[in-house]
C-alpha cells in the first residue's frame, strides 16, 4: 500500500519540477550576456552552419540552387538542429549539475521528479533549437530561393511527424541522461558523439544510397532518418522521391514507423534511465565530482 | 606535518623558464596518450564533419580534389578547437578549478606557462590531424601531388606559430571572462569554419570576408597549404603562398608580442581587482 502511494507522484510534483527546471534551464542558457546578444549568439551559429554547406553546394553547382538535392539538403541540414539540441538539452545537464554546480546531490534529495526535472532543464536549449530552424529555414527561403510554399505543405503529415519525432528525440535524451549519469569520463560529449553520428547515417544531408551498403541498416534503425524522410515529403512534396531513401514507402507507412520507435523507446527509455540511475546511486556516482 | 622531498636543483632565468614549458606541456604529451580514449572523440568529431561534406560533394559530382579539401580542412579543424578549449579557454578553466592561483603563486613565469601550454597542445594535435588525414585519405582515396615539399614543411610550421601565438593572446583576454568563456569559445566554430573555408576553396568568398579571416592564421595557412598539395590548388588559392608565408610571418611577431604584453597586463588587472581566484559559475 505504501509502496504504490509512493509510486503514485502527485500532478503537482510533476508540474513543480518541470516548470521551475524550465525557469532555471532558460536562466543558464540565457542570462550570461544581455538578450541582444544572446539573439545574436543564438542566430549566428546555426546560420553559420548552414551557410557552410551552401557554400560548398555554390562552389560547384556554380551558385544554381533550385535543383531538388539543394531543398533536400537544405531542410535535412535546418532541421537536424533539432536532433543535438533535444538529445543534448535534456542529458547535458546531468553533467551541468554534477560537474560545473555540484547540485545533483541536492536534487536528489528534493522533492522533485527528477525525469521532469531533466526535461525542463532542457526546454531552454529545445526553444533555442526551435528558433535557429526557423531562422535557417527562414534565411534559406528568402535569400537562397529554397522551396517552400505554405499552400502544398502537408500540414497534417508535418504535424503529426514532428510532434512524434520531437517526442522520441526526448526519450533519446532521457536514455543518454541515464547513461551519462553512469560515466565519469567523457560525458559531457556523449550527447553530441551520439548527435554527430546519427547526422551521417540518418541521410540528414545526403541520400543513405551514397553510404556503404553495410552501414545503410545503421541507419533504417533509426528513428531520425524516418522523421527527416517525413518532413521532407511534407515539405517538398514529391521532388524528395529522386532522393528517398525510402521510395517504395508510403507516408502512412513511414508515419506508422515513427510511431512504432516512439512507442517502444517511450515504452523503454524510462526504464533505462532508472535502471541507469539505481546503478550509479550504487556506484556513488550521484555527487561524483571528477573534474575531467 | 609532510615530509616533502627538498628541492635539489632550483632553476633560475632561463632554465626555469625551459623547464616551466617542459613541464607545463608533459601533461599534454605524455598525459593525454595514457588516456586514449581522448584519441577517438578528437578524430571520431572531425572526421563526422569530413564524411558528411564529402559526401555532400559527391552528391553533387565536385571535381575529386575537393573531397581532399574537406580531408584537409577537418585535420585543420584539430587545431582550431585545440586552441579554442585547449589555449584560449586554458586559464579560465585553471581559474575555474582552483589552479591558477596556485601557477601565479609558483616561481614559473606565466609565459613559460603558456609557451607549455602551446608546445604540448601542439604536439598531441597533430597526432590527432595526422590521424584524420589518413583515415580521411584512406576511406576516400584521396590523391594528392606535393609540390614544393620544403615550402609545405615552412607554411605549416609558419600557420602553427601564428595560431598557437594567437591562442596564448587569447587565453589572456579569456582569464578575465567567467561564464562568457565558455559560450565565446563555442560561438567562435561554425562561423570560423565557414569564413576561414575549412571546407571549400577560400577564393569562393568575398575578398574583404577572406581578407578579415586571414587574421586567423588557419585561414591562410590551409590556403597555401592546398596550392602546395593539390594539383587544381594554385588555381583556387586566395593569394599567393609567397605573400601567404609572409603575412603568415608577421601574424606569428605580431600575436607572440601580443600575447605576452596582454598577460602581464592581464595579470595585472585580475590580482588588482581580485578575480585571480574569483568562481562565478
Amino acid at each position: 500500500m505504501a509502496e504504490r502511494q509512493a509510486a503514485q507522484v502527485p500532478s503537482n510534483i510533476v508540474r513543480r519540477s518541470f516548470a521551475i527546471a524550465t525557469w532555471l534551464g532558460w536562466k543558464i542558457e540565457s542570462n550570461w550576456t544581455d538578450p541582444f546578444l544572446f539573439a545574436v549568439y543564438s542566430v549566428i551559429k546555426p546560420l553559420a552552419g548552414a551557410a557552410i554547406i551552401v557554400v560548398m553546394y555554390s562552389v560547384v553547382a556554380s551558385g544554381n540552387f533550385d535543383t531538388p538535392y539543394f531543398a533536400f539538403l537544405y531542410f535535412g541540414n535546418a532541421f537536424y538542429q533539432y536532433v543535438s539540441s533535444v538529445i543534448t538539452g535534456v542529458s547535458w545537464s546531468i553533467v551541468d549539475d554534477r560537474e560545473h554546480y555540484r547540485t545533483l546531490k541536492y536534487l536528489y534529495v528534493a522533492p522533485i521528479r527528477f525525469q521532469y526535472y531533466l526535461l525542463g532543464r532542457g526546454v531552454a536549449r529545445i526553444l533555442a533549437g526551435t528558433f535557429a530552424v526557423i531562422i535557417t529555414i527562414a534565411g534559406g527561403v528568402l535569400f537562397l530561393h529554397v522551396p517552400l510554399n505554405f499552400a502544398q505543405v502537408d500540414w497534417l503529415l508535418f504535424s503529426v511527424s514532428f510532434v512524434l519525432g520531437i517526442v522520441v528525440l526526448i526519450y533519446m535524451g532521457l536514455v543518454l541522461a541515464g547513461v551519462t549519469l553512469m560515466l565519469a569520463h567523457h560525458s559531457d560529449v556523449v550527447g553530441d558523439a551520439v548527435a554527430s553520428a546519427m547526422f551521417l547515417f540518418s541521410g540528414a544531408i545526403f541520400p543513405l544510397s551514397y553510404l556503404p551498403a553495410f552501414i545503410r541498416p545503421i541507419g533504417y534503425a533509426l528513428p531520425v532518418t524516418y522523421w527527416l524522410e517525413l518532413l521532407r515529403r511534407s515539405i517538398i512534396g514529391s521532388s524528395v522521391e529522386s532522393f528517398s531513401s525510402f521510395g517504395s514507402l508510403t507516408n502512412l507507412e513511414l508515419l506508422s514507423i515513427l510511431l512504432g520507435f516512439t512507442l517502444l523507446f517511450g515504452l523503454f527509455s524510462n526504464a533505462i534511465f532508472r535502471a541507469c540511475e539505481r546503478r550509479a546511486k550504487e556506484k556513488g556516482l550521484i555527487d561524483q565530482i571528477t573534474n575531467y | 606535518m609532510l615530509n616533502l622531498p627538498k628541492v635539489e636543483k632550483r632553476s633560475t632565468g632561463f632554465a626555469l623558464f625551459l623547464r616551466t614549458i617542459i613541464g607545463r606541456a608533459y601533461p599534454r604529451v605524455i598525459g593525454q596518450q595514457r588516456e586514449r580514449s581522448w584519441i577517438i572523440f578528437d578524430v571520431f568529431f572531425p572526421m563526422v564533419a569530413v564524411i558528411g561534406y564529402v559526401y555532400i560533394y559527391k552528391a553533387i559530382g565536385a571535381p575529386s580534389d575537393y573531397v581532399g579539401f574537406v580531408v584537409l580542412g577537418g585535420a585543420m579543424t584539430s587545431f582550431w578547437m585545440n586552441i579554442l578549449w585547449g589555449m584560449s579557454s586554458q586559464l579560465y578553466w585553471e581559474k575555474e578549478t582552483g589552479n591558477l592561483s596556485l601557477y601565479i603563486a609558483s616561481p614559473a613565469p606565466m609565459m613559460g606557462v603558456l609557451l607549455g601550454m602551446a608546445v604540448g597542445g601542439l604536439v598531441a594535435t597533430l597526432i590527432r590531424a595526422v590521424g584524420v588525414i589518413l583515415l580521411g585519405s584512406l576511406l576516400f582515396h584521396v590523391t594528392y601531388s606535393i609540390m614544393n615539399f620544403p615550402t609545405l614543411v615552412l607554411i605549416f610550421m609558419l600557420s602553427m606559430v601564428a595560431l598557437y601565438g594567437l591562442g596564448m593572446m587569447t587565453s589572456s583576454i579569456f582569464l578575465l571572462l567567467s561564464r562568457e568563456a565558455w559560450h565565446l569559445a563555442n560561438l567562435a566554430q561554425e562561423p570560423i569554419f565557414l569564413v576561414s573555408g575549412f571546407y571549400f576553396p577560400l577564393k569562393f568568398m568575398p575578398f574583404w570576408v577572406s581578407a578579415l579571416a586571414s587574421l586567423i592564421p588557419l585561414t591562410l595557412g590551409l590556403d597555401s597549404m592546398r596550392q602546395l598539395i593539390f594539383a587544381s590548388g594554385p588555381t583556387l588559392g586566395f593569394l599567393s603562398v609567397n605573400i601567404e608565408a609572409w603575412i603568415l610571418a608577421a601574424l606569428a611577431v605580431v600575436f607572440i608580442v601580443a600575447a605576452k604584453l596582454l598577460l602581464d597586463y592581464m595579470e595585472r588587472l585580475a590580482i588588482r581587482e581580485g578575480r585571480i581566484t574569483e568562481n562565478r559559475r
